[in-house]
């Protein structure tokens, strides 16, 4: 019963997920946002080291999660700086402002 | 070097040679940001080195030439074509490159070396005189914009214009060397365009009305004779190629279709839209070539034509381009479709009659000098058509001799239009007079050529027209007798220009104008030369073309 | 006719080495001249410029003699001379050489062209001395000698119509020497056109000619073979070339004897086949029918016709008097010593022709008669002397057709030979006339020169004895033969009906028109030079009393001062005093002064007319005495009992036989009387009425007949019929013609043009509307839903995260509803 299997880690890594994308979807903060990314890259690295630990074995999951991690670092320091640019440009942050390729 | 076996591919490359020379001169001038002066002056040396090369290999051609040769064997008979030169060109269509030349074709050739050379002079600024000479004619660098005094054509553009000059000199010798229908028909198409520009770009007034007109006209012929060469090949017989294999099914070989031809191969062909096979493309053919001539009534393009283009053009215009209708039709029509030929003979002589006469009439009511000259080449085309028409060894010796005749005296009279043109800046007859005291030495060199074009004894143009009208005599009679008239309406027509222009009280206006200077000495001289030895040695050409001649007409008859 | 032929056989030829070198000299002379004369004269003078001309024509005339000299030597029936240069063409049948030859006619032709042609040369350095085109001059009169070399001396049609057409053209060139003056240059235009209506007729001949002698009126196809043979061929050999078999037996082995049969330009050729019996060609010739008549009468009329334009007979006559406008001594050499009489020369040459044709003949010869009557009325009334000269050579030309027609050909030529003398001794001498009084050509301004002209005077009264036919001048020998032929000439057909009665028809008008030679003749010499000198006076009378003059006669005004057209440098300043045409002092003086070296030294239009210099008078002597000298050459048989020298030495080149009637002696002394008789009669009257000027008859008979007069003063208005019936319907043509070239055949080309345009539009159109339509629909369909499609493009993130979202999900909800 208190034992934690595979189906725990995914309903986490599900719950991270749609929180990430909630927030994505609904902030229009444009840090929030990325914040909303980093859960989901979060959801997605659990799912990763969990079937890594119950299917796979070895170490592949968690040198992938290494790499998002980092990834997910570099994202970050990017989209940063882009929504400095943009708060440079438009004196907001507010996403729905950056739509100046529509047309 | 130049052997009797490639003698032709000289003639006819030397001047595109000289064509790409120039474009690479023009991009070395952009590249090293040469001067204009110096493009211009390289264009010309180019485009004269070229010319005289082509009339240089053209006159070896002729002395290589050997009327009495047997010559390139076709279908177990000799046929005299000479210094042949011969390749597989395109072999799923058997096209071959095939020059070579008979006593028809190397006359041709020695005219086109000589007036590709006088156009090449006649092209350039050389200009003496002074100030005053260089401005009357606009050819001060620094120009006219002035609609009524424009600059001369000779300062204009000039690489571009000594391009298409020579390009033009290739379409011409190529045209006239060619022994394979397709590669006529290149050639003779490659002769179009450079003309159309030349009269388009460097012409007077109305040049683009001429060009077009001219281009289109000519086209319309071509076309004609393009479905006519297809038609003729289509139905031709397999012949030996260059390489010794035989081509597949048919041929553009001339001389192999005149030899099936001659053979009864197009006679029972089958009949295209009701009509005769060999009629309906005899037809098509001669549509194409009289146009060149030109026929009337396929004539107009003439004098608008050469009213406008630039002195060396209609020099080139009335010079060669004129003799490849007459060329054109002993070359593809006689020989191929002699039973056709028998059948059109007597059309023939009337439209040339016509020409004779008509040309003469209309002439007598010109005020433009220079389209007085442009319709004497109607008349005088005219004897050629009667003459051809006339199938008797005088008359088509004689018909020959007229191109050759007529090919050296009309350039001499389009160059003296010239001059006075760059004097005058008009060309109206009837604001001259007197100018005989102003400029001696041009009225002499006119007075040359108009008595040679009217048909002087003991000048070029007479022999011609002697031989034709005694050939035909016996023929056409009636026919013979009329165009004989015409020798009282040249002779009126002309004395009437000359009294106009040189006679009389000299207007004040043209009292200072220069004579002749040393550029137009260097090309009216020499023609004038030929005239007076035609005059009395005729038989330097005779000897060369008649043994073709009789040849050609033996075989109509046969 | 028949018999005599018989006896004739091939020309026996004998080639030299010189003969061309009688042309060449003047040939030459003219090259040099007329390419370096301007500078030759500017660096050494005009001496230089006629020492060459005159050198030239005296070499050639030394080479001339030489040849008779050779040809004297040998038997009389083989004189015959030929030199071949090189062959000129040959193509088919036709074929002929730059070749001479000289046969006894020729040689009289070469003898009087390079000696009168020398003579006239020196005459002409004093006649032209002030000239500044001096040697212009000399440089067409050396092409013309060369030109009318080659006519006379040409061994073939070919050759001679060469000549033929270059003395035409030498004419032309000296006619309108003085070219500032346009209607002188009109007048040579004149003469150069109406010689090729001529040369029109000469070539259809010629043609007819050529080919009926290989019988060829046959089947065409047979034409256009090289080898076909001719219809009478047959009778001789096929081939062209023919052993010759039936001559008489003398000289047989000494030449080759070969008688070409079949179409030929040569004119012994021609002659051989023609002469000689046994080849049938004769035969054949006289039964061909071209056209509807005797071929022979077709051919002889139209070779005739070249005549009628070369040496002006009726109708084509005109441009002669008009050719006046020449320099003086071009109207001796050219417009009546040499290039007119080519027409006589020519049927004379053809006589074997003629002689076939009974019809050609009396055409001639009624032409010949009709021209001299013609001519001689009009110079009744003529008052420019040089006119009355020129309308006494068309007359006289008359006389010498007359001669060749009615068959007597040595007399037409011999009256060729002494009008040569004694007309170039007229003109001559009224170039000396017109020099000693200041270029002043109208008679009635004249008067009395006898004492200021004494020499000039004296030649003049010679050549009129000459003309008129007095005895013991050579004119009265020729005339008189030639009037005696006609009567006698019984062979003359009228259009092809034998007419016996043309002869003595001819003959009646003939004295008529001898009659009237002799008054013109007298006329102008009592008016010249008798009474007293009547110069200076104005112009005013004349113009008063014939309306006409000055259209008709546009000479004698502009003649007054042809210094205004001399000078090049002149002309220009000179515009005003050509329009003034009564400003003869004006003019005259200001020539006079441009001139600068007048040698006269009159500088006003009045001065006394003076003698000329040696150069023209010496030349005068020499011509008068040839005028009576000739006569020697002619004296009849019926005074000697053996033929005259020229007939016999002319015999061998005219071999044509005609038959006259035969009359006693004395019938022919009744008619040589009445010749004179002729001369007396016109001399009285002149006398009569223009002796020293007093008589006031001829105004008063001009007066009471001013209509009739008016009418022949103005040349029975011929000129203005042949401007009116040829010239402006020729004009008219030639602008309908132009009109149509442009309106109707160019208007179809345009029109063709633009119907090409016109379709081209309508397709542009239906490509436009149609074609091009249906595919921008489609383009403009796609555009639409796509900016329909843009709305859902809002550029934001999360709109299209909400996309992915909902797509994901479907997707998920199609993966369990569609398993």
């Amino acid at each position: 019963m208190a034992h934690v299997n595979l189906s725990h880690f995914l309903v986490v890594a599900g719950l991270l997920f749609v929180l990430g994308l909630f927030t994505v979807l609904t902030r229009r903060n444009a840090v929030a946002v990325l914040m909303g990314v980093e859960l989901v890259l979060n959801a997605a690295n659990i799912n990763l080291v969990a079937f890594n630990h119950y299917v796979v074995g070895g170490f592949g999951g968690q040198t992938f999660t290494l790499f998002v991690i980092v990834l997910a670092a570099a994202e970050a320091a990017v989209g940063l700086a882009i929504v400095l640019s943009i708060f440079h440009t438009f004196k907001t942050i507010d996403v729905r402002a950056a739509d100046l390729m529509r047309e | 070097m130049i052997r009797p076996d490639n003698v032709l591919v000289w003639a006819t490359f030397s001047p595109l040679v000289g064509a790409g020379l120039i474009l690479v001169l023009t991009a070395l001038r952009y590249a090293l940001k040469l001067p204009k002066s110096f493009m211009d002056q390289s264009a010309r040396w180019v485009t004269l080195a070229a010319s005289a090369l082509m009339l240089v290999a053209s006159v070896l051609a002729w002395h290589w030439f050997d009327p009495g040769a047997a010559g390139l064997t076709v279908a177990g008979k000799s046929t005299g074509v000479q210094m042949v030169s011969r390749a597989v060109w395109i072999r799923p269509f058997n096209v071959e490159w095939f020059v070579g030349v008979d006593g028809l074709s190397i006359s041709m050739v020695l005219l086109t070396g000589i007036i590709s050379f006088v156009a090449a002079i006649a092209s350039m600024p050389w200009w003496q005189g002074g100030k005053r000479a260089a401005e009357l004619a606009g050819m001060d660098e620094h120009g006219h914009d002035d609609p009524h005094h424009p600059k001369h054509f000779s300062v204009r553009m000039v690489p571009a214009y000594m391009v298409l000059l020579l390009l033009l000199m290739t379409g011409m010798m190529g045209t006239f060397v060619a022994l394979d229908m397709f590669l006529f028909y290149v050639f003779w198409e490659v002769m179009l365009l450079p003309m159309y520009f030349l009269i388009g770009v460097w012409g007077g007034p109305r040049r683009e009305y001429a060009a077009i007109k001219f281009f289109l006209y000519t086209l319309a012929g071509s076309v004609l004779m393009l479905l006519a060469i297809i038609a003729i090949y289509y139905r031709s017989l397999p012949a030996t190629l260059a390489d010794g294999t035989l081509s597949a099914r048919h041929t553009f070989n001339l001389l192999e279709l005149a030899a099936q031809g001659r053979a009864g191969q197009f006679v029972g062909a089958a009949s295209i839209l009701g009509f005769a096979f060999t009629k309906i493309v005899f037809v098509a053919l001669f549509i194409g070539f009289a146009i060149k001539v030109p026929m009337f009534p396929f004539h107009t393009w003439l004098p608008d034509a050469h009213v406008e283009a630039p002195t060396p053009i209609s020099v080139i215009l009335a010079g060669i381009l004129l003799k490849m209708g007459p060329y054109g039709m002993l070359r593809f029509n006689f020989p191929i479709l002699p039973d056709a030929t028998e059948w059109a003979a007597n059309a023939i002589a009337v439209f040339g009659v016509i020409n004779i006469v008509y040309g003469a009439y209309v002439c007598l009511a010109q005020r433009d000098f220079k389209k007085l000259i442009a319709y004497s080449s109607v008349s005088h085309m005219g004897f050629t058509l009667l003459g051809m028409a006339a199938l008797t060894p005088v008359a088509i010796s004689g018909a020959v001799l007229n191109l050759f005749t007529h090919g050296i005296i009309s350039p001499a009279l389009f160059l003296l239009v010239g001059v006075l043109y760059d004097r005058a800046h008009h060309r109206d007859l009837e604001r001259f007079g007197g100018l005989a005291q102003a400029l001696p030495e041009y009225s002499g060199l006119t007075g040359l050529a108009f008595f040679a074009s009217l048909g002087l004894p003991g000048l070029a143009g007479f022999i011609a027209e002697f031989m034709v009208l005694s050939g035909s005599f016996p023929v056409y009679l009636t026919y013979t007798a009329i165009s004989a008239t015409a020798v009282i309406i040249t002779a009126a027509y002309y004395l009437w220009a000359m009294q106009r222009i040189f006679l009389g009280k000299l207007n004040p206006a043209y009292h200072d104008f220069p004579d002749v200077n040393w550029r137009e000495r260097f090309v009216l001289y020499p023609l004038s030369a030929i005239m007076i030895f035609l005059g009395f040695y005729p038989q330097f050409i005779l000897t060369a073309i008649n043994p073709t001649l009789q040849q050609l007409i033996q075989n109509i008859r046969a | 006719m028949e018999h005599a032929l018989n006896e004739l056989g091939p020309i026996a030829v004998h080639k030299v080495s010189y003969l061309w070198l009688i042309p060449l000299f003047p040939a030459v002379g003219a090259f040099i001249n007329s390419l370096f004369g301007l500078r030759i004269q500017r660096v050494a003078g005009k001496r230089a410029v006629h020492v060459l001309a005159i050198g030239t024509m005296t070499l050639s005339f030394l080479v001339a003699v030489r040849a008779f000299l050779e040809m004297y030597s040998l038997a009389p029936d083989e004189r015959f001379l030929q030199q071949t240069l090189w062959n000129m063409v040959s193509a088919g049948r036709l074929s002929f050489d730059l070749g001479f030859a000289l046969d006894p006619l020729s040689m009289m032709m070469v003898l009087i062209i390079t000696f009168i042609g020398t003579l006239i040369h020196v005459f002409s350095t004093g006649y032209m001395a002030e000239e500044p085109s001096y040697w212009r001059f000399f440089a067409y009169l050396n092409l013309f000698v060369f030109a009318m070399l080659l006519l006379v001396m040409g061994d073939n049609f070919a050759v001679m119509f060469f000549g033929w057409e270059g003395v035409g053209l030498a004419s032309y060139l000296l006619i309108s020497f003085w070219y500032t003056d346009i209607e002188k240059a009109k007048a040579g235009m004149k003469a150069f056109v109406v010689n090729r209506f001529g040369d029109f007729g000469f070539i259809l001949g010629l043609f007819l000619l050529f080919w009926s002698l290989g019988g060829v009126w046959a089947q065409r196809a047979d034409l256009r073979s090289l080898g076909y043979t001719p219809e009478i061929g047959d009778r001789a050999v096929p081939e062209a070339r023919n052993p010759f078999l039936a001559v008489g037996p003398k000289t047989a082995e000494a030449h080759e004897r070969e008688v070409k049969i079949g179409p030929t330009l040569n004119f012994r050729e021609l002659r051989d086949q023609v002469v000689i019996e046994s080849t049938g060609v004769a035969e054949h010739l006289k039964h061909q029918v071209v056209w509807g008549f005797a071929l022979m009468a077709v051919v002889g009329i139209l070779l005739f016709v070249g005549a009628m334009g070369k040496s002006a007979q009726l109708p084509l006559y005109v441009w002669l008097p008009d050719a006046m406008a020449g320099p003086t001594p071009v109207s001796a050499l050219i417009h009546a010593a040499t290039m007119v009489t080519a027409g006589v020369y020519m049927v004379a040459r053809l006589s074997y022709l003629y002689a076939l044709s009974p019809t050609a003949m009396g055409w001639v010869a009624a032409i010949g008669v009709l021209t001299a009557f013609f001519a001689a009325t009009i110079g009744f009334f003529q008052y420019d002397i040089k006119k009355v000269l020129a309308y006494s050579t068309v007359s006289q030309l008359g006389f010498m057709f007359v001669g060749v027609g009615v068959g007597a050909f040595w007399a037409g030529t011999y009256h060729l030979l002494t009008h040569a003398f004694f007309k170039a001794c007229l003109f001559l001498g009224s170039g000396s006339v017109i020099l000693g009084c200041h270029h002043e050509q109208d008679m009635r301004k004249m008067g009395g020169l006898k004492k200021h002209m004494p020499v000039t005077a004296f030649t003049y009264l010679v050549a009129c004895w000459a003309i008129a036919g007095f005895p013991w001048a050579s004119g009265f020998y020729s005339k008189d033969e030639i009037l005696w032929k006609a009567f006698t000439a019984r062979d003359l057909a009228f259009l092809g009906h034998s007419a016996p009665w043309l002869g003595p028809a001819i003959f009646v008008l003939g004295i008529l028109a001898a009659t009237g030679t002799s008054f013109y003749m007298f006329r102008s010499y009592y008016m010249t030079f008798t009474g007293s000198y009547r110069g200076g006076e104005g112009h005013a009378e004349e113009h008063d009393e014939d309306p006409h003059a000055a259209h008709a006669a546009p000479h004698h005004v502009t003649a007054a001062h042809p210094h205004d057209n001399v000078d090049p440098d002149a002309a220009q300043g000179h515009g005003a005093h050509g329009a003034t045409s009564h400003g003869a002092h004006a003019a005259d003086a200001h020539g006079h002064v441009v001139h600068g070296k007048d040698d006269h030294g009159h500088v006003h239009h009045g001065g006394a007319p003076h003698e000329s210099p040696l150069s023209i008078t010496a030349v005068l002597v020499v011509l008068a005495a040839g005028a009576i000298l000739t006569g020697l050459l002619g004296i009849p048989a019926a005074w000697t009992g053996h033929e005259p020298l020229l007939e016999r030495w002319l015999s061998p080149a005219l071999p044509a036989e005609v038959h006259f009637a035969e009359f006693p002696h004395s019938t022919e002394f009744l008619f040589q009387g009445l010749g004179v008789g002729a001369a007396i009669v016109g001399w009285f009257f002149a006398r009569l009425l223009f002796k020293d000027g007093r008589s006031p008859v001829p105004a008063q008979l001009k007066k009471r007949f001013f209509g009739a007069w008016t009418v022949v003063y103005n040349k029975y208005y011929v000129d203005e019929a042949y401007q009116a019936l040829v010239v402006r319907p020729s004009l008219f043509l030639a602008r309908f013609l132009f009109w149509f070239d442009q309106h109707v055949v160019d208007w179809l080309v345009n029109f063709v043009g633009w119907l090409g345009r016109f379709v081209a539009n309508i397709d542009g159109a239906i490509d436009k509307y149609v074609v091009d339509g249906a595919v921008n629909a489609v383009a403009g369909l796609t555009g639409e839903a796509g900016r329909a499609m843009r709305r859902i493009e809002t550029g934001r993130i999360t709109t299209y995260l909400y996309g992915l979202t909902l797509g994901s999900l479907l997707v998920v909800l199609f993966n369990f509803l569609f398993r």
